[in-house]
């Protein structure tokens, strides 16, 4: 064991902090290399379009013309929509998973609730397909006219488009809201609670206090699902209709930014058409950066509050899964 | 205090924690349909053929998916060739040099590669693997996973490290021990069940994933084991029969999503196991 026998020991110290540095740089290294390559491999597309990329809508690879905005449409409604639906539903969960359920129920909940992030996107595609869309197909022949003509809601009963993938996406999301949202209020101080009900203060008064204390964090909570969300491919993919439009029916299939590179990148037989699939890959990955970082920082700042008041110290572990 | 003002109030309270397990109820609902409908197509569709066959031509019944559940076991396996040194010594770092400037840059990077979608990590892959030898590969496949197992095991390291006692660190140094020798023959196997964890909890993350594979590995219709070639896997053999207008596919689909999840439950029950156990050997 020639690293245990070094020279002396300040030669085998520096030897070791060298080795596990150089590995442990390797992260760094990988980032960087993510951003230069996307950067490199949609340099033909940015020189060529430049920001009209991203403000016309035509999306024509054979006329060698290419337009983005219906993507980061089709991303952005079906994210907003998907956290609208998934937002409540997440901070009903972390409160009754933190405040309300019978102790006994709780880490049972807890691990059901968790189990939907453990499911692989394609399955939750495949429960779209058959289950889901059918779904949103009945709800559709079932909307009332007057309901239909609005711009909302019209469009013939496909089943497939906007409505299906946000719902997928909502579910999908909300593990990851409610999770970081329950540890949010486990860190609420418990005197805030006791004060609120000594005050006589009905339950619901008293969870908002903590819903209050916490908001912070749970818009951090809230971003780091709306991070999930933008980034997932596969099981939007598979419900949304892959249509390049731009329209404000939740019926109308639609395509998303991260579902056209999936689509299309094996088919790209040109550079340039190649490079503008990287370029939609490059905007996601800023976006999506820069919102888990906001989302960190939320979550960070809700942490520096908690320390300044006494707490009972946590298992790591506990707060670490 | 009116007492019709608290009545309100109560009714309010009331409605709120309804709602709550109201929301908890329509959280699991999804969950119970995707568990049922896994259990009744799903486990009736899973025979002998499934597990030893090959995939049949269009229109022709029956067959199964044994060369992307092989192909699946490859690349989760290349990718770990990876992904579990390099996070497990990064992971090292970060615990034995907790305020080095290179320490906060790394973990700063893991939280930002952690939150980078795979299809974008699908592209990396791409680029370096694909691209220069003109060749869709298993390689470049096992390259995108790797990467993305990075963040998730040193992240579950450095945090598993930390919980082991100060005591065994402080022993082993007394008794002369260097820092090398004290984490490789002291520390680590100390946190054994922890790194097993953090690395289980990676492949559960991992054996899922499509994106990243659709342009890389890409898939194969026929037995390959070779690295320099496309390679079927279960998540992207499941993607495309799940698409297709063939109700024998659509059958198989369900089949290896059962498989899919069940390998993925494995993983995650194996994980809490392992975690429990690491609390139960150091906390007191």
């Amino acid at each position: 064991m020639g690293l245990f026998r070094a020279r002396t020991r300040t030669d085998e110290s520096r030897f070791f902090r060298l080795g596990v540095g150089s590995v442990a740089f390797l992260t760094i290294a990988v980032v960087v290399g993510i951003a230069l390559v996307m950067v490199q491999e949609s340099r033909l597309s940015i020189q060529k379009f430049g920001w009209s990329f991203w403000r016309t809508t035509r999306w024509d690879p054979v006329a060698g013309e290419f337009g983005a905005l219906p993507f980061l449409w089709g991303t952005l409604f079906s994210s907003f929509l998907a956290l609208l639906l998934a937002t409540p539903i997440a901070l009903g969960i972390a409160v009754f998973l933190s405040e309300l359920a019978p102790f006994r129920w709780r880490r049972p909940l807890v691990f059901l609730t968790e189990l939907l992030a453990a499911i692989p996107s394609v399955v939750y595609g495949m429960w779209g397909i058959f289950v889901l869309v059918p779904f949103v197909r009945a709800l559709q022949l079932h909307t009332p006219a007057w309901l239909a003509a609005t711009p909302f809601f019209k469009g013939p009963p496909l089943g497939i488009g906007l409505l299906a993938a946000s719902l997928v996406l909502a579910v999908m999301v909300i593990p990851f809201s409610a999770s970081v949202a329950r540890e949010i209020l486990k860190s609420v101080p418990f005197t805030q609670r006791e004060a609120a009900y000594a005050l006589g203060a009905t339950r619901w008064e008293a969870i908002r206090m903590a819903l209050y204390y916490g908001r912070t964090g749970i818009m951090g909570a809230i971003m780091l699902g709306l991070g999930r969300a933008l980034g997932e491919t596969i099981a939007v993919t598979m419900v949304i209709g892959n249509n390049p439009q731009i329209s404000l029916s939740l019926y109308a299939p639609q395509y998303t930014m991260a579902s056209v590179i999936a689509n299309e990148f094996t088919e790209a037989a040109d550079n340039l058409y190649l490079n503008a699939l990287v370029e939609i890959g490059l905007v996601l990955l800023i976006v999506t950066v820069l919102i888990n970082a906001l989302s960190r920082l939320l979550i960070w700042r809700m942490s520096r509050v908690r320390t300044a008041t006494p707490q009972p110290a946590a298992s790591p572990v506990a707060a670490g899964a | 205090m009116s007492s019709v003002r608290l009545l309100r109030r109560k009714i309010t309270s009331h409605a709120f924690v309804g709602f709550c397990a109201l929301a908890v109820a329509a959280a699991l609902a999804p969950l119970g349909f995707i568990l049922f409908f896994l259990l009744s197509r799903g486990l009736s569709s899973l025979d002998f053929a499934f597990f030893t066959q090959m995939p049949k031509p269009v229109g022709e019944a029956g067959g199964g998916m044994a060369n992307a559940m092989v192909g699946t076991l490859i690349l989760i396996g290349m990718a770990s060739v990876l992904g579990v040194p390099v996070g497990v010594l990064s992971g090292i770092y970060l615990s034995e040099y907790r305020r080095a400037p290179l320490s906060s840059a790394v973990r700063f990077c893991a939280d930002v590669l952690n939150g980078v979608p795979s299809i974008v990590i699908g592209i990396f892959a791409y680029s370096l693997a694909v691209l220069p030898f003109k060749r869709f590969s298993a390689f470049a496949g096992s390259l995108a996973l790797g990467v993305m197992m990075i963040p998730i095991i040193l992240r579950t390291t450095e945090e598993l490290l930390a919980l082991v006692p100060a005591t065994l660190r402080e022993g082993s140094m007394a008794l002369g021990a260097t820092r090398a020798g004290t984490v490789f023959r002291v520390i680590l196997p100390a946190a054994l069940p922890g790194i097993l964890t953090g690395c289980l909890v990676a492949l559960a993350r991992i054996a899922g994933e499509t994106a990243p594979l659709l342009f890389t590995s890409l898939n194969n219709r026929y037995w390959s084991t070779r690295l320099d070639q496309p390679m079927a896997s279960l998540t992207v053999q499941v993607y495309t029969y799940a698409q297709s207008p063939y109700e024998d596919w659509h059958r198989q689909a369900w089949a290896g999503a059962t498989v899919l999840i069940f390998s993925v439950l494995v993983f995650s029950i194996l994980s809490r196991w392992a975690t429990r156990r690491l609390e139960r050997m150091h906390l007191p």
